[in-house]
């Protein structure tokens, strides 16, 4: 077979595990594909990569392409998501010295109580709680906003949102220039060992099935190129299919440690893969389900309803026109190009393209391209549910 | 005209950051602030309320600059220079130099043409300067794992220095690999032998 050369670029964090797995375990040479990851040093320079056309492929944060489609940001593109890559994986951390405030005042540490938390945070006191996020335009800032916003005592002057590159989110917290982050595996895990934080939550805590990291491409590519993008899809379906598996975690580990992708050692990798997690230093692991989802729950479908989610907030944030950005954003989530990558090869499909967020509390079946398929769970902390259809 | 447009260069290298506040001074920018910690970011774009700052296409700082320019009704908003695409070539220059640039307070075009041209002329330089740089001392370090291959191989079956590289050579094509990486296996062996 001619093998066809296409660039992806990524940030090295552990979910871009399909990404990796794709090309290791050669699902992508299979498809036909000799696929080349490019590592970038930040979101920004990875999306003036794909939007000057040095990439072909890109794993992005699932805000990304919405901004850029609706031209917020560094450079306005229209570029589609084909898939997403990971569903939830962020995680919330705070300092040491935070972390003894919140404790002051009763709270202790569950690792999956939002609201307690949140009390906690500002009933701690003091100066505005500066949290690092690793980009303007990301789930991580979206998931805390949906989660703090909440809190009885909230209030916009409460909280300061920085960006702060994930790679130095451990630094930003030892030299006290942060008291809270959200941020992806390994460096929360990392910050923890580093600089003494401790970690309160995970972001499927705030939401149990957010789309985080998409395949993102330029509209234009796709459309020039659309055996690429099929072959891009399968290949990776296929990889995250096989992560999912518990059985071959071990040797996933091995293989993301060994390969000069990540650049990380297994034990930083073994968290996030695992869901065993050591809130605080000299602690005992705790056991996180679905901490991230690489393919259950068909985690790779990119959901029309999920672009609407995130246009709804950027829409707040930039003063946008709410319904022009659903359909700018819906129209980047590109699950029509999806199914033609997946049908053919008799991967099952959900029937419709657009769901109600927030509605399953826990496994659940629905109508499927086949018969039936099991979603979920998929509820918000507060119960909030997301009907895009509703008038 | 340019001397009161005040410049900042977010760059860790000082010899980099030099090489570029020399260009800028030569061109009669005179108004130039290099900074190489990140963590100060922040803090010294609010405090010297730049025109314009230049940064490294590939330094992680970038992703806070472009937050910055998300906080609505701040003061001084960085915008990056992408988002004015009419200068395609500009920009695709800048790319391929590996700069990127972030204009502050709504500066107007034709003033920021020239810095912007005066900078990527010199990343340019820079950045060539250091590939050549690399290759050359990557060569030299190349060229003494090899000679310390040979030393061995000369040692150990007593054959001269040009059957030494000899056997070096062939045994990196038979096994399809480069010669320099034959000769570290085999030194690396050695020293754990020893």
């Amino acid at each position: 077979m001619k093998m066809t050369q296409v660039r992806c670029g990524y940030l090295p964090l552990v979910d871009c595990a399909p990404l990796i797995i794709a090309k290791e375990l050669k699902f992508a040479a299979q498809e036909g594909l000799d696929l080349t990851l490019v590592k970038q040093p930040s979101w920004s320079s990875l999306r003036d990569m794909l939007a000057f056309g040095q990439i072909d492929f890109a794993h992005m944060l699932s805000p990304m392409p919405v901004a850029m489609s609706l031209g917020l940001g560094g450079v306005a593109r229209d570029i589609d998501v084909l898939m997403v890559l990971s569903a939830n994986g962020t995680i919330v951390g705070v300092s040491a010295d935070l972390d003894r405030r919140m404790q002051e005042t009763g709270w202790s540490n569950t690792f999956d109580d939002p609201s307690a938390a949140s009390q906690a945070i500002f009933a701690a006191g003091g100066k505005p709680v500066r949290i690092g996020v690793p980009f303007p335009f990301s789930m991580h800032r979206m998931l805390l906003e949906t989660w703090l916003s909440q809190a009885p005592e909230y209030s916009e002057d409460r909280i300061e949102i920085v960006t702060v590159p994930p790679t130095k989110m451990a630094d930003a917290m030892q030299d006290g220039d942060l008291d809270m982050f959200c941020v992806g595996e390994p460096w929360g895990s990392v910050a923890v060992q580093q600089s003494g934080a401790t970690l309160i939550l995970p972001g499927s805590r705030v939401w149990e099935f957010s789309p985080e990291k998409v395949l993102g491409v330029q509209r234009s590519w796709a459309s020039q190129n659309p055996k690429h993008c099929h072959a891009m899809i399968r290949s990776i379906y296929k990889a995250a299919r096989w992560l999912a598996q518990p059985e071959n975690i071990p040797l996933a580990v091995e293989i993301l440690a060994r390969s000069q992708h990540l650049d990380l050692p297994d034990h930083a990798i073994d968290p996030a893969l695992s869901g065993q997690f050591i809130t605080k230093h000299g602690q005992t692991p705790e056991q996180m389900d679905r901490f991230i989802v690489f393919h259950q729950g068909a985690a790779n479908f990119p959901w029309r309803s999920q672009a609407c989610w995130i246009a709804d907030i950027l829409s707040r944030w930039h003063s946008l026109d709410r319904d022009a950005a659903r359909q700018i954003a819906q129209a980047c989530f590109r699950s029509d190009i999806y199914r033609e990558a997946l049908l053919p090869i008799g991967i099952d499909l959900p029937a419709a393209s657009q769901k109600i967020e927030g509605t399953m509390a826990g496994p659940t079946t629905v109508v499927s391209t086949m018969g039936q398929m099991i979603l979920g769970p998929d509820r918000f902390f507060n119960g909030a549910v997301f009907d895009f259809d509703a008038p | 005209m340019q001397i009161d447009l005040n410049i900042l260069v977010v760059e860790r290298d000082k010899t980099k950051a030099h090489e570029i506040i020399d260009a800028l001074m030569d061109g009669g920018w005179n108004n130039v602030t290099v900074i190489s910690s990140p963590t100060a970011l922040e803090r010294t774009v609010k405090d010297l309320d730049p025109d314009i700052i230049l940064i490294d296409l590939a330094n992680p700082d970038r992703d806070t600059l472009e937050h910055l320019g998300q906080v609505a009704n701040a003061r001084n908003r960085p915008v990056a220079m992408f988002v004015d695409q009419t200068d395609e070539v500009m920009t695709q220059a800048a790319i391929s130099a590996g700069l990127s640039a972030y204009v502050v307070n709504g500066l107007q075009k034709d003033r920021i043409k020239p810095v912007l041209e005066t900078a990527i002329a010199r990343f340019r330089m820079v950045e060539k300067m250091q590939s050549e740089l690399d290759a050359a001392k990557q060569a030299l370090s190349d060229r003494k794992m090899i000679d310390r291959a040979k030393g061995l191989l000369i040692r150990a079956r007593g054959i001269s220095e040009d059957e030494a590289y000899g056997l070096l050579r062939k045994t990196a094509m038979d096994q399809g690999r480069k010669v320099i990486d034959v000769a570290t296996a085999l030194v690396t062996a050695a020293e754990l032998l020893q």
